[in-house]
């Protein structure tokens, strides 16, 4: 499970360089990403533009993450594929989630704010 | 190892044998993806097909064999309304020898108690139709259609 971040003054931005996040991959995923958000700014952006498989394994991990990450940080996402996103809206967990068309259309909503 | 249950009594469609460890099902979902009738689908009818088969083959390998991965049988057949799916294993029954019901946690909770899981069946009730489950000879089989997109 590869991750690349990106540290921003106000966010940073995490990209999973897999093409999927299934029930092989969802703890070590959860787990790197507990470690590489770590001490860091109190916006996470996770980007799944690359990931073109996520299962119900994968979809209890991000939202564990979301947990990790405590009530003072946020995760949003960025960079939905079809597939991702139908199980997102299909599990309703699209309603907690603040979702962005990309990681760079998040990146300058944090700008702007 | 059993000899394979009979899926169907006919041979066509495409028919796979594996252990269900997470690995396995997905090396055999990449498998299926490849070959009729699933090569054949849209990309999207292909993801909702990789999606359902995924929940249902790893619920089989946590739950039916909770002790370590064993044998399932997969059958995937072209009809004329969709893909035909019998998934059959020998382990545990489901709980009461009934189909889950599906139905979604809650969102609407504090952040701490968020659900991490139970997403898998109602995906499967979404996402499929004619969905049946029987206990039968020591075994679970589960058919399904997924619908054409």
């Amino acid at each position: 499970m590869q991750l690349q971040t990106q540290t921003r003054p106000k966010v940073i931005s995490v990209t999973v360089i897999e093409d999927r996040i299934d029930a092989a991959t969802a703890i070590q995923f959860k787990e790197k990403m507990r470690d590489v958000t770590k001490n860091g700014p109190d916006r996470v952006v996770l980007d799944l533009a690359r990931v073109q498989f996520l299962d119900s394994s994968g979809l209890g991990a991000i939202v564990a993450v979301k947990k990790l990450l405590g009530p003072d940080r946020v995760l949003e996402l960025a960079g939905l594929t079809p597939t991702v996103e139908k199980v997102f809206r299909l599990t309703r967990m699209d309603s907690i989630f603040t979702i962005h068309p990309s990681v760079d259309v998040a990146v300058s909503h944090a700008a702007s704010a | 190892m059993q000899p394979a249950p009979e899926p169907h009594g006919r041979s066509d469609g495409l028919h796979l044998v594996f252990l269900a460890s997470p690995l396995a099902v997905r090396d055999n979902l990449a498998q299926m993806l490849a070959a009729p009738p699933l090569r054949d689908l849209s990309p999207d009818g292909r993801g909702t097909a990789e999606l359902v088969l995924a929940e249902v083959l790893n619920n089989i390998g946590e739950h039916a064999y909770p002790d370590g991965p064993g044998p399932v049988w997969v059958t995937l057949t072209a009809v004329a309304d969709g893909t035909q799916c019998l998934v059959v294993d020998q382990g545990i029954a489901m709980p009461h020898e009934r189909l889950p019901v599906g139905q979604l946690p809650s969102t609407d909770t504090a952040l701490e108690d968020l659900p991490e899981g139970g997403f898998g069946w109602h995906l499967i009730h979404s996402l499929t139709n004619d969905l049946t489950y029987l206990r039968t000879g020591g075994c679970n089989r589960l058919s399904f259609l997924l619908p054409q997109a």
